[in-house]
This record gives structure tokens, C-alpha cells and sequence, in this order.
């Protein structure tokens, strides 16, 4: 249940934000990239966030995660997969271990909808 | 109708955390102290592996722990016959310590003991493949460690934490002949996933490998007190 922690790091940025912002702003849809090469298990955080902001000044907004998949450059060829979990992580093309991650390890607030 | 307003940040989730992160890893460099991160599931063998390496080690470096437990002090007293010392944290109910916890076990450390005198901090996470390797908590460097009994497939069950680890210690090889396992292809999985980390395979109880994980650390501990950074894991996006 490390959502719960997270969704308290998430509520700390919001506070950072609001503080700067003229007046408190009524936020509808806070918009998550959660890559999918993370321990973020999205449905858990949507539940923890609701939880913890009843009653605050968050409550009623939403969250909106997008989901970024998981890809790598294979370092011999160049090119971009995605690793399949089943299958491995090397590449496919030339077998080379999953080197550079391109993709899959965002946990971003992107944007605040008000 | 009311105007929606859309404020576009980029702002990463584990700020905070990371945040007091920054400041623990460089209070420690600031005392010249190597802190490692041990994580692992539930009885990998984090304590031993920590028992024979402060024994074998305390001739040659001052060290001290922070030893992180859900809710009992059992680990912390198996460590504290060492006489070195040993600051429990103890979590309650959270499942990895943060960076907040490390930070009040760092003041409480520096009330024990000097932390200026000290070469190592060891900090013993809690028992999780899962939650500690996204809680970064102000370390230099991560150990995974892994014990045969566990099976060959839990670098591709756990990726995150094995491609978060700075190096991967496979711990119980004594029972290799039991067990239908092969040191081999637990190296193949661990490499899939992390091609640059160091991978040691040890016994605690027995002592085999343990030379070349020491060696290891003695590198890792002297890259630090030369003011060079311990070579950072390949970092993914962000």
C-alpha cells in the first residue's frame, strides 16, 4: 500500500502549488503520467486520493491517470521495443538486455484542470 | 459558464520525497559516510548478510545501521551483539521507509554515535520486493539481494527493484544443491533487466563469494572518501 504514501507526495505538491497560485483554486482533474515500468498500481491511487482528501480542499477533484508503456532502444540495432514481462525484457531483434529505458518510468502531475 | 482553466506542470510525483532525499545524501557524503540501501522480500537474508559482512568488515571500517522494521526490534537486537551502532525505525504499518524516516534515524544516529568517525551506514529497508525500490531515501547506492530459495524468476516478477539496484547480492548458495535452481540463470534474468549492476553470489553461512563483495564495497567506499561519487546506477526517464 505504498499508494497511500504517494498520494501523500501528490497532495504535498498540490499544497506547494496552491500556495502559489492568486487564490485557492476549486480543482476538477489532476492529469498523472504513470509509466508502466513503476510500482504505481493507477486504480489504488485513484481510491487513496479520493480517501484522503475528503473534506480538505481537494475534495470532489479527480484524477486522471494515462498510462505510458514501458519501451527500450536496444543498444546493438537502435531500435525501439516494447519489453513484453512474459517474454523478457532484452530486445527482440538482437536479444541485447534492456539497456536505455525510452519510456515507462514517469509518476508526473501533468496538468491541473480547474 | 465557469472558464476552465488548464495549468500545465511538470512536477514529479515523488518531489517531496526526493527532495528530502537530496538532503540526507548529502549530509552523508558531507560526513563521508557510504550509505547503502539493503533491500529484499521477507527472509532473503538482509540481517545475515549484514551480520557476516559487519563481522568480517568492523577490523577494517566504522559502521552503523538503521534498521527498518514494521513493527518488532527483532533485527535491530540480532545487530546490536555487534557492538557497533544499530537505530531501529520502526514503520508501523508502512510497508518501505521513506526519506522522512531516514532523516529522524540520521538525527538519531548523530546522537549515538560521531557520524563524522563513521565509513559505512548500512540501512536494513523493510522486507518488500515492491514498495522500498521506488522510495529512494537519500542512499548512495541500492543492494538488492536475493536468495536462491526464492526462485530464478523474481527479477521478472520484480523488475523495478532489480533495475533500480546498483548491485544484486544472490545470498543462501549454500542450498543450491537442494533446490532446482540455477545460479545461472537468475544471473541471466538480473542481467536482462540490469546489464551494468554488480552481482555477487554468497553464502552467510558458509562465507563463500563473500571476498569479491567486499572487495566490492571497499571500492564502492573509497570512490566516496576520494570526493568521487560511487558510479550512479543508469537512471531511467524520469
Amino acid at each position: 500500500m505504498h499508494e497511500v504514501d504517494m498520494t501523500r507526495c501528490l497532495i504535498h505538491a498540490l499544497e506547494q502549488w496552491r500556495v502559489a497560485q492568486p487564490a485557492t483554486p476549486r480543482i476538477r482533474t489532476i492529469h498523472l503520467l504513470v509509466g508502466d515500468f513503476t510500482c504505481v498500481e493507477p486504480g489504488q491511487l485513484v481510491f487513496t486520493f479520493a480517501a484522503a482528501t475528503q473534506g480538505t480542499w481537494l475534495a470532489g477533484a479527480s484524477l486522471a491517470i494515462e498510462s505510458v508503456p514501458l519501451q527500450a532502444r536496444c543498444l546493438a540495432c537502435g531500435e525501439v521495443y516494447q519489453p513484453d514481462p512474459t517474454r523478457g525484457y532484452a530486445s527482440p531483434c538482437c536479444a541485447h538486455p534492456m539497456d536505455e529505458i525510452v519510456s515507462g518510468r514517469e509518476l508526473k502531475i501533468k496538468r491541473i484542470d480547474c | 459558464m465557469h472558464m476552465l482553466n488548464n495549468h500545465s506542470i511538470e512536477h514529479h510525483l515523488m518531489a517531496a520525497n526526493h527532495r528530502q532525499a537530496v538532503l540526507n545524501r548529502e549530509r552523508l557524503t558531507g560526513w563521508q559516510v557510504l550509505c547503502i540501501n539493503v533491500m529484499s522480500s521477507p527472509g532473503a537474508g538482509k540481517t545475515a548478510l549484514l551480520q557476516h559482512t559487519l563481522r568480517s568488515l568492523q577490523p577494517r571500517y566504522r559502521m552503523a545501521v538503521l534498521e527498518g522494521d514494521m513493527t518488532t526490534q527483532l533485527d535491530a537486537d540480532r545487530l546490536a551483539t555487534l557492538n557497533i551502532p544499530v537505530v531501529p525505525i520502526t514503520t508501523g504499518r508502512c510497508c518501505h521507509l521513506d526519506s522522512r524516516m531516514v532523516a529522524s534515524g540520521l538525527t538519531l544516529l548523530a546522537e549515538q554515535a560521531e557520524p563524522c568517525d563513521l565509513d559505512l551506514l548500512w540501512v536494513e529497508n523493510v522486507g518488500n520486493l515492491v514498495c522500498p525500490a521506488e522510495f529512494e531515501v537519500g542512499e548512495h547506492l541500492k543492494l538488492a539481494v536475493l536468495s536462491v530459495t526464492e526462485g530464478d524468476d523474481k527479477p521478472l516478477k520484480y523488475p523495478v527493484m532489480f533495475r533500480e539496484a546498483d548491485a544484486v547480492v544472490i545470498s543462501k548458495i549454500d542450498l543450491l544443491p537442494y533446490l532446482p535452481v540455477r545460479l545461472d540463470v537468475i544471473r541471466r534474468h538480473v542481467r536482462q533487466i540490469n546489464p551494468h549492476c554488480a552481482v555477487f553470489a554468497v553464502s552467510a553461512l558458509s562465507g563463500d563469494g563473500m571476498d569479491s563483495w567486499f572487495a566490492w564495497i571497499a571500492a564502492q567506499q573509497q570512490a566516496l572518501t576520494a570526493q568521487r561519487r560511487p558510479q550512479p546506477q543508469l537512471q531511467a526517464t524520469r
